[in-house]
């Protein structure tokens, strides 16, 4: 038992660090050029976005509209912070504050809003998102107003990238292995029975927010720092929907699926940059597919994961035995 | 010793009164039943037992380890830790997971390991995991569910799920267990098994059950004493043998077939 653990844990190392390796090859030889560069930053930030939304809505099945909201405090917070110290020191104490007010302001929302349910939750937190916008619009004094933010400086490249994608999906994905992931799951599959078997669903519906805002944080700090400029119609209703998207499309409750999706999306969207024209109707035309032919998105609430590949490679290696 | 009692306990919704006045009381180590016509109110009184409802008036006590404690208000979470499971009249499992992670769910109030510990995998996760994992097959081997922990739990035939429910409630620990209708749907010979179940979990996890149930051939065989409900009020209280003789519930209830049988 210990041998296949550790034998587990070194191909998850391999496969993280070839991951790595991979990119940052592409991007030395710059086959990944600036321009494609500005298409991973937005996959990378993409995947927090959607996996943490997944935590929220597809793992603790509670409706929210609002992950912009929470996106855009993590990037003034980092914003404003790396104005004034404009060091690796400054950026990563922005990040952190960033993700910490969003997760404060996740829990000051999220305690009232959590006792509604379905499309009320919803449009609460539809509007809590909104109130955040014209919050950052009409601090004029701090945030600029709508002319927003410029001349942030940047320290995101791909090694800060990685290390917060897969920060993040490693938290989450060990989240839902514990006990306190499986409450988060209990209150999705039923609340009535979850709160029977001793859950206490307020605590865990709160826990998801918060957990969930705090990477929308992190999430909103690298885009202010790789896109040195930030206005509040960044994170209107729009963004809160198209991270939505991507967690519907990859499967509600699925991390792998999160991530395949905001990959896929990205990649999509960069190739039909070419034909400007016809693109959003491309764009909305796949995603109408997509979900007519697997409407519970692409991978479902299944994961792809190493031992699914390792067992497939046991089926090949038996396959080419018997004959 | 006593376990369980209920005074007065009244619940109204709206003008509507769905039980006035109950009184029970449980002992430790009973097997009482609670009975009554569609609409008697015994899926309310459990309703109010475990916090899904407040009652409009009356106590709830339950005593535990010498102290007593009032369930009245509690939110169902809390009464879950005090010690009191239940199962559902209308199943209500986690239907999407597997029959391993349903028990599992079940253990969450003994888990000591706090959220950091979850999200870093560290070693007093990884400690209470296989405690709780072996603790889990331990309890769906009972259940001979162990060959199907893998199985979601809504591919389970009709009569495991109720199986599964139980044990998913044995799996919180409690000291008091109300089953709802737990052979609703069963033939026969589900039932006559079902019947054996109860009276050996009752032994084996030292248990108290309270039991609703429509199937005389369950409630008249193992429990000790029946409560009796009609539209909300405790007609009836006493041995099977008494609760079989009882003019009052023969016209309510069982009718003239019975009293004649």
């Amino acid at each position: 038992m210990r041998g296949i653990l550790n034998k587990q844990l070194t191909q998850r190392i391999i496969f993280m660090l070839l991951a790595y390796a991979i990119v940052q090859l592409l991007v030395s030889t710059n086959i990944i050029n600036a321009y494609l560069q500005a298409t991973l930053v937005t996959i990378c930030i993409n995947i927090i976005l959607a996996v943490s939304l997944n935590l929220i809505t597809g793992f603790t099945g509670q409706f929210s509209l609002g992950h912009a909201g929470f996106m855009s405090i993590g990037a003034y917070t980092c914003a404003l912070i790396t104005m004034r110290v404009p060091t690796i020191a400054g950026f990563l104490a922005g990040v952190l504050m960033g993700a910490v007010m969003a997760a404060l302001v996740g829990f000051l929302v999220g305690l009232p809003t959590l006792r509604l349910r379905g499309d009320y939750l919803a449009i609460a937190t539809l509007g809590m998102s909104e109130i955040i916008r014209i919050v950052f619009i009409n601090l004029d004094s701090i945030t600029n107003g709508a002319a927003g933010l410029n001349d942030i400086p940047r320290f995101v490249n791909w090694p800060w990238l990685y290390v917060f994608v897969a920060g993040t999906i490693l938290l989450i994905r060990n989240l839902l292995k514990s006990s306190h992931g499986r409450a988060c799951i209990a209150i999705r599959e039923d609340e009535i029975a979850a709160e029977a078997m001793g859950i206490n669903t307020t605590k865990y519906k709160v826990l998801a927010f918060i957990i969930g805002a705090f990477c929308a944080g992190i999430a909103g700090a690298l885009y202010s720092s790789y896109f040195y400029y930030i206005k509040p119609d960044l994170f209107g209703f729009l963004k809160s929907v198209d991270i939505l998207v991507i967690v519907v499309l990859g499967g509600l409750g699925s991390i792998s699926g999160s991530v395949l999706a905001a990959v896929l999306l990205a990649v999509v969207s960069t190739y039909f940059q070419s034909f400007p024209e016809i693109r959003m109707i491309l764009y909305a035309l796949i995603l109408v597919i997509i979900m007519i032919f697997r409407p519970q998105g692409l991978l479902g609430s299944k994961e792809i994961s190493i031992s699914m590949f390792n067992r497939m490679g046991k089926l090949f290696a038996f396959g080419k035995g018997e004959k | 010793m006593q376990l369980l009692a209920i005074e007065k306990l009244t619940k109204s919704f709206g003008g509507l009164t769905a039980v006035l006045n109950v009184n029970i009381e449980l002992q430790q180590g009973e097997l009482i039943g609670l009975i009554g016509p569609n609409g008697a109110g015994k899926t309310t009184v459990f309703n109010l037992l475990t916090g899904v409802y407040v009652p409009t008036s009356g106590n709830i006590t339950f005593c535990k380890d010498d102290s007593k404690i009032s369930l009245h208000g509690l939110r169902p979470h809390k009464i879950c830790k005090e010690g009191v499971a239940r199962t559902f009249q209308n199943i209500r499992l986690f239907r999407d997971l597997t029959v391993f992670d349903n028990v599992r769910i079940a253990m969450h109030k003994n888990v000591k390991y706090g959220l950091l510990a979850s999200l870093l995998h560290s070693p007093s996760y990884r400690r209470e995991e296989k405690t709780i994992a072996d603790a889990s097959m331990e309890l769906l081997k009972i259940f001979n569910l162990d060959e199907k922990k893998d199985e979601y739990a809504k591919n389970l035939p009709y009569g495991e799920q109720r199986h599964l429910e139980i044990a998913r409630a044995l799996a919180t620990n409690p000291e008091l267990l109300l089953l709802d209708e737990p052979a609703a749907g069963m033939n026969p010979a589900e039932t006559a098994q079902l019947t054996e179940l109860i009276k050996w979990i009752r032994e084996k996890f030292n248990l108290t059950i309270l039991l609703i149930e429509h199937d005389m051939s369950v409630v008249m065989k193992i429990c000790e004493r029946i409560y009796v409900l009609d539209y909300g009020i405790l007609i009836a209280e006493g041995t099977p043998d008494e609760i079989r003789s009882n003019p009052r519930v023969i016209e309510a209830y069982l009718g003239e077939d019975v009293s004649n049988a």
